[in-house]
Formats: C-alpha cells, sequence, structure tokens
C-alpha cells in the first residue's frame, strides 16, 4: 500500500534519501537545494538513518567527499544547486570519469552572474558534458521517484555513473503537492545493497584510484566511459519497467502528451511541462492538434525517441529554459534538431524559445503564443528567425 | 614503545621503490617515514594531492602503494580524504567491514596543494574532526609545473615566478605558517617534522598522529634539489641545516600544548642552511648583506615565539 501525503519537492527528494539510507551524504548549503540536507540532516540526528553526514566547507569539498566516499565503497549521495554546481566541476567529471555511482539532486536555478536564486536549467545544462546521467523531473511525484530510480541506475554493472536528477527551483523544489510515497521496507527492497566489484576499503585487494592516465590509456577509458552512459538508456528502461510493476507509475525516455495526431508540439523539461499540458487541453477543446514531448532525461540524449515522436507534426517548438550563449540556439534546440536531422526527420519547421531565464514566470498566455507561432509558420512555410525568446521584455532586438 | 631505528627500518617499505621521483628528494623518503608509524596489520587509505608525489607514483598501469590509494585532484585531498573516512564509520556501524581490523586515513599534499589551492579543503577536514592525518610535504614553491612561488616559499628565494631580478630580488613576502593556522583549529595534533638523524622525530610523530583519534596534521619539510638547488646527496645535510639552524623547529603541541622537541645547543646562522642553495645564491652578493640579517631577524623572532608558546602552554 502506497502512503499518500502532501510534501514539497525537496521534502519529497530528502524522504527518498531516508528510505534509501545512504552510507554518506556530504553537502553544503545553496538555494534553493538546502532543505534537502537540512531534512537529511534530521533523519540522521534522530536516528531514523544510520548515515555519516558529512556537512562540508563547500560544494567543491561536497563533491570530493562524494568522490573520496565512492571510491571506498560507500552508497553516496548529495544535493546542489546553480553556483553550488558550478564549483563542484572539476569533481564532476572526477566522479564520472572514476565510475563512481552516486545521485544527486540538482534543484536548477539559474548560475551567476548576476545573481539570481531563481529556477532556470543554466546550471545542469551547464554540466550536460560531465558525463553525469541526468533525469529532469515535471512534478514532486517525478523527482521522488527519479530519485529512488537514480540510485539503481547508477550502480548498475553496465553504467557506474553519477546521476543527477533535476527539478525546478521554487517551482518545484517548494511547492506544496500531493504525492503517493513508497512504503519503506519497499523503497529499501527496490535498491537493493550496494555491493561494489572493486573499492579502497577492500583490505584483502587494496586498489589505486585517479592515476596519472597519459597518452597511451586515457582515450580508451574514456571511451569505456562514453559506454558506460550508452549502456545507461537499456538500463534506465529496465529499472523503470521495475518500477512501473511495483507501483504502477509508467516512465519512459521521453513522455508524449497528444502526440498521436498532433500537428503543432512542443519540446519542454520540467514543470513547464506542467502549464504546457493545460495549453494543449484547451487548444485540442478548439480543435488545435496541439502536442507535447517531455523528455525524462537529457543524458543519455533519448534523439531517436524525439526524432520519432516529432516526424509527423508540422512544426515543433524547442523550449530551452538555458541560453546557450553561443549565437545558435539553447542546448535542447541544438540536441533535438542534430537528432532528428541524424534520424532523417528534416520535413518540420523547428523553431527554438529561450524562456523563463532567471525565474521569469511563464503563463499558459505565453505557450500559447508559441502554439499560435507554429501555426503562423507553417502558414508561411518557413522560419525567418528560429532563435526566439519567449516573455523577453521589449522583444528581441 | 620508544623507537628503535634497527626495529623500524624492519618494517616493509609501503611505498615500493621504482616509483619516479628525483633523486635527492625529499618526498618519498617523507612519506616511506610517516607509512612506517603505520602498524603492519593495519590497512591505510592513502590519499594525495595532485603533484609530484602523485604523478611520479601512480601512473597507470603501475602504482608504487601498497596500501589503497586514491587521487582527485590538486586542492581537494583532505575532503576527499574525509570522504573514505566517512564512508570507513558509515560502513563499519552497519557491518559491511570487518568490525575487528582497522583501516587508517592518511592525506599527503604537498605546500601547493596544502598551504594555498587546498587550505580550504584541508580546514574543513580538520575542522569536522576526520579521524585522519593530513601531511604536507612542504618543499617551498610549486615544484611539479617548475618552481612558482606559493606562500610556503621563504623571503628573497629565486623561483620562476618570484625570479631573483635586478629591481625585484626574488619573493618578496614572508613564508604563511601553516603550522600554526592549523595548530588554531584546535585539533588533538599538530606536529612540525623533518627526516633527520636517526627518524626518530618524524616517524614517532608519525605514528602519534595516526593513532590520534580524530584530525592531526604534520608539517614535514622536503627538500627539492631541483627548486632548491643543492647536490642530490646532500638531502639529509639540508634538512639537518634546516633544523640547526631553527629555520625549521620540530616541535608538536598536543591537545593546544606545545612540545619544541628540539633545541639546538649550537643554534647555526640561518646562512648555513642558505648557502648550499641555488634559489638564494644572489643574497651572497656584496650589498645583499640585508636579506640575509631581514632573514635571520625572522628566523629569530620565531623561534622566541615558539619558546614562548611552549613556557605558555606548559605554564602551571
Amino acid at each position: 500500500m502506497s502512503i499518500r501525503e502532501r510534501l514539497s519537492g525537496n521534502e519529497a527528494v530528502a524522504n527518498a534519501m531516508r528510505q534509501i539510507n545512504p552510507d554518506v551524504v556530504a553537502a553544503f548549503p545553496i538555494t534553493p537545494s538546502t532543505e534537502v540536507p537540512q531534512y537529511f540532516s534530521t533523519f540522521v540526528n534522530n536516528g531514523s538513518v544510520d548515515t555519516e553526514f558529512v556537512p562540508v566547507e563547500s560544494e567543491h569539498s561536497a563533491m570530493s567527499a562524494c568522490v573520496g566516499a565512492a571510491a571506498a565503497g560507500a552508497r553516496v549521495m548529495t544535493a546542489t544547486s546553480a553556483n553550488g554546481l558550478s564549483l563542484m566541476w572539476e569533481v564532476l567529471y572526477i566522479a564520472s570519469s572514476l565510475r563512481l555511482p552516486m545521485v544527486m539532486a540538482c534543484v536548477n536555478r539559474a548560475v551567476s552572474g548576476p545573481l539570481n536564486i531563481h529556477n532556470d536549467h543554466s546550471d545542469s545544462m551547464g554540466a550536460r558534458d560531465s558525463g553525469w546521467v541526468q533525469l529532469y523531473c515535471e512534478t514532486n511525484q517525478e523527482a521522488y521517484d527519479n530519485f529512488i530510480m537514480a540510485t539503481r541506475i547508477a550502480e548498475h554493472k553496465d553504467v557506474q555513473l553519477p546521476v543527477m536528477v533535476c527539478y525546478d527551483g521554487f517551482i518545484t523544489s517548494h511547492s506544496i503537492e500531493n504525492i503517493e510515497l513508497i512504503e519503506d521496507d519497499v523503497v529499501k527492497n527496490f535498491v537493493g545493497e550496494y555491493h561494489p566489484e572493486h573499492y579502497l576499503l577492500n583490505r584483502e585487494e587494496p586498489i589505486a584510484v585517479g592515476p596519472l592516465d597519459v597518452q597511451p590509456y586515457l582515450f580508451e577509458h574514456k571511451y569505456q566511459q562514453a559506454n558506460g552512459m550508452r549502456n545507461a538508456a537499456k538500463v534506465i528502461k529496465e529499472v523503470s519497467e521495475e518500477f512501473e510493476k511495483l507501483t504502477g507509475r509508467k516512465y519512459e525516455f521521453i513522455e508524449k502528451y497528444q502526440m498521436d495526431d498532433a500537428e503543432y508540439a512542443i519540446v519542454v523539461l520540467n514543470s513547464t511541462a506542467g502549464t504546457a499540458k493545460a495549453v494543449v487541453d484547451d487548444l485540442r477543446a478548439k480543435g488545435v492538434k496541439a502536442g507535447l514531448v517531455k523528455p525524462r532525461m537529457f543524458r543519455p540524449f533519448p534523439g531517436k525517441e524525439i526524432a520519432e515522436a516529432l516526424k509527423n507534426v508540422k512544426a515543433v517548438a524547442i523550449m530551452d529554459k538555458a541560453d546557450g550563449l553561443n549565437g545558435v540556439g539553447g542546448p535542447l534546440f541544438t540536441d533535438v534538431t542534430s537528432a532528428m536531422v541524424v534520424n532523417g526527420v528534416t520535413d518540420v519547421k523547428v523553431v527554438n524559445y529561450i524562456y523563463g531565464i532567471g525565474g521569469r514566470d511563464v503563463r499558459t498566455t505565453d505557450i500559447e503564443k508559441v502554439y499560435s507561432d507554429l501555426q503562423e509558420i507553417e502558414a508561411a512555410g518557413k522560419v525567418e528567425d528560429p532563435y526566439r525568446y519567449l516573455g523577453l521584455k521589449g522583444g528581441r532586438a | 614503545m620508544a623507537y628503535n631505528l634497527k626495529e623500524a627500518i624492519k618494517k616493509p617499505n609501503r611505498l615500493s621503490s621504482g616509483h619516479r621521483m628525483c633523486a635527492g628528494c625529499g618526498a618519498p623518503v617523507v612519506a616511506n617515514a610517516i607509512l612506517r608509524g603505520l602498524k603492519e596489520e593495519d590497512h591505510a587509505v592513502i590519499g594525495s594531492a595532485t603533484g609530484c608525489l602523485e604523478v611520479s607514483t601512480f601512473i597507470y598501469p603501475y602504482t608504487a602503494w601498497k596500501d589503497s590509494f586514491v587521487h582527485s585532484a590538486f586542492e581537494n585531498a583532505g575532503a576527499t580524504v574525509a570522504g573514505a573516512e566517512a564512508a570507513y564509520k558509515a560502513m563499519k556501524r552497519k557491518g559491511k567491514l570487518p568490525a575487528d581490523k582497522d583501516t587508517k586515513f592518511i592525506a599527503f599534499g604537498g605546500d601547493g596543494g596544502t598551504y594555498d589551492i587546498g587550505l580550504q579543503s584541508l580546514s574543513g577536514a580538520m575542522e569536522r574532526g576526520h579521524d585522519m592525518v593530513y601531511v604536507c610535504y612542504d618543499n617551498g614553491a610549486y615544484m611539479n609545473t617548475g618552481i612558482q612561488r606559493s606562500s610556503a616559499t621563504p623571503r628573497f628565494a629565486d623561483t620562476t615566478t618570484s625570479p631573483a631580478g635586478k629591481v625585484v630580488p626574488g619573493k618578496q613576502q614572508k613564508r604563511k605558517d601553516l603550522t600554526e593556522v592549523i595548530a588554531n583549529h584546535h585539533i588533538p595534533y599538530v606536529a612540525q617534522t623533518a627526516a633527520i638523524g636517526n627518524f626518530s622525530d618524524i616517524t614517532t610523530k608519525a605514528e602519534k598522529a595516526i593513532y590520534t583519534e580524530g584530525a592531526a596534521f604534520l608539517n614535514v619539510l622536503a627538500p627539492c634539489p631541483r627548486g632548491w638547488g643543492y647536490n642530490t646527496e646532500d638531502l639529509m645535510i639540508i634538512n639537518k641545516l634546516a633544523v640547526e639552524t631553527c629555520y625549521w623547529p620540530l616541535y608538536e603541541v598536543v591537545d593546544g600544548k606545545y612540545t619544541v622537541n628540539y633545541k639546538p645547543k649550537n643554534k647555526l646562522p640561518v646562512s648555513e642552511f642558505l648557502k648550499p642553495q641555488k634559489r638564494f645564491k644572489h643574497l651572497f652578493k656584496e650589498g645583499n648583506e640585508w636579506m640575509i640579517e631581514e632573514l635571520q631577524k625572522e628566523v629569530d623572532e620565531r623561534w622566541e615565539r615558539l619558546l614562548e608558546l611552549e613556557r605558555m602552554t606548559n605554564a602551571e
């Protein structure tokens, strides 16, 4: 029997951590992820977990302690946001290249500067090539569920990579929603015990981790790491199917909403998908064949699935809550369009919208504008400017 | 048990030979002397900051370390080993590791990785009280990248980023006193040592540091023949001169109480320590006597202050 609760996203994730009872949690406070280590340290100090909580002096040390603990053989977790993730940068790459499983709650917030504590995706999007698996969550329920599944994905012998569970700062992290929690013992059984193959604390087999890895070897090691990421797709599928049997909640690589006969689609991550679904429903009631694709993961990138979902639409808007700052578009846009080309989907009109930067509110009227733009694009038969801004005051110069 | 050189050297080296450190380098001598402080039956997890010691002892697919070893980056040896220690505590509590066997945690870093870029990570690990020892092998500059100045570089020393030029004669700033910085973290054990004589001082301190519960710090002088410009066979002479001139006093701080472990009967002038080193060559040119005088004054002041700390903290 599942447990009906009302929890914020951070509370839900902290509860997932409590149920998993990891060996080590090392974290440093940063808005809006701070509550996760706060709730968790309460669990530690009240004895509901027997985790070693390491309240480090910075995020760089948080990730470094996670690396040390994971290499030692521990099941390890952390949480951060924005500049905290930026400070971890160097060590993110070390964690993935040393093939150390761990799970991070990445509570999405704008990276400085200037300083802004509100939600966009510039933090996790900047870390998209750090070798971490990235799962994205629309709701508190998804954050909770993905966090539990992430443990299994990270530790799978064919993956052995760290996983970032990304959910929107304040919108998801601090808003209270109805949620179904899984019973403690069911979570415990689902994640199982962690038994690493090689680890520092195995005195019977001392190992050395993190060598100087010069020209004859590094290339092959990076190839093996890339294979871990390729394998992650298969493992995510398996773990999600097992999770569905347990809970009835279905998770695929992408969620398709009203896509069967859609003519106009948007591709969007995280909480904005909720707003956009309401708009799709309204438009459908008016006879517009609107649809939505919500990738559940960004790394590994589900390019084939996204291209397949979009192959029959007339026009698609790819929504980025992080600007690429590259002169061509946001990170989701460049990856989706390249996946479309690679998979032979070339006669769909594509347009990119940068939206919600620094917590700029995204309303149903904004999303309606996107669908009406798509209809105009279809009517005009061309895209004048594929790199657009939504909700920007004064429009684009 | 009192230190006995004959017994101590019977212990097998835990850092095996065949590593790539330079002849005449202080660091591997220091590392092995420290590891001799471990009980033979105890396993160790050893971490290292990026630096000479790391890149010369663990080049894939070879390692010179007989214990478990971890390297992550330059500035995070403190936090990395702290993480491994946290894992040990948790896994032991949960019954995932044998209850009757011990693992000890030792981090090594050069002065670059310790005094400078890794200071925050070290400070955090010490303040949180992880049951570990952080060992700084202090060679007084960034040697691995080619002898650039650090905050451990002595005043006037010639380095590649503080060259002894026509206008500016070497490093202009005084050396940071890291041992004192860490002593002021009020951790149970802090010591400064060097590999001299029969290695009693360094190995005894290593054993104390390793087997004191909680955080411990050792600052160990580790001369560098390339950076300091001495003949490789003179390593032990340089160590001895550093101690006999009181440039590098041997002392320990146990629960806040200072003990100066060696007080030379005839304190040698600092010029004796400077003279065999090329990095101080310009100090011996005519007209530059004031630099040696300044350095002597600095050494004297620090030595007197240390003796005062010993008196103060041992007063009834």
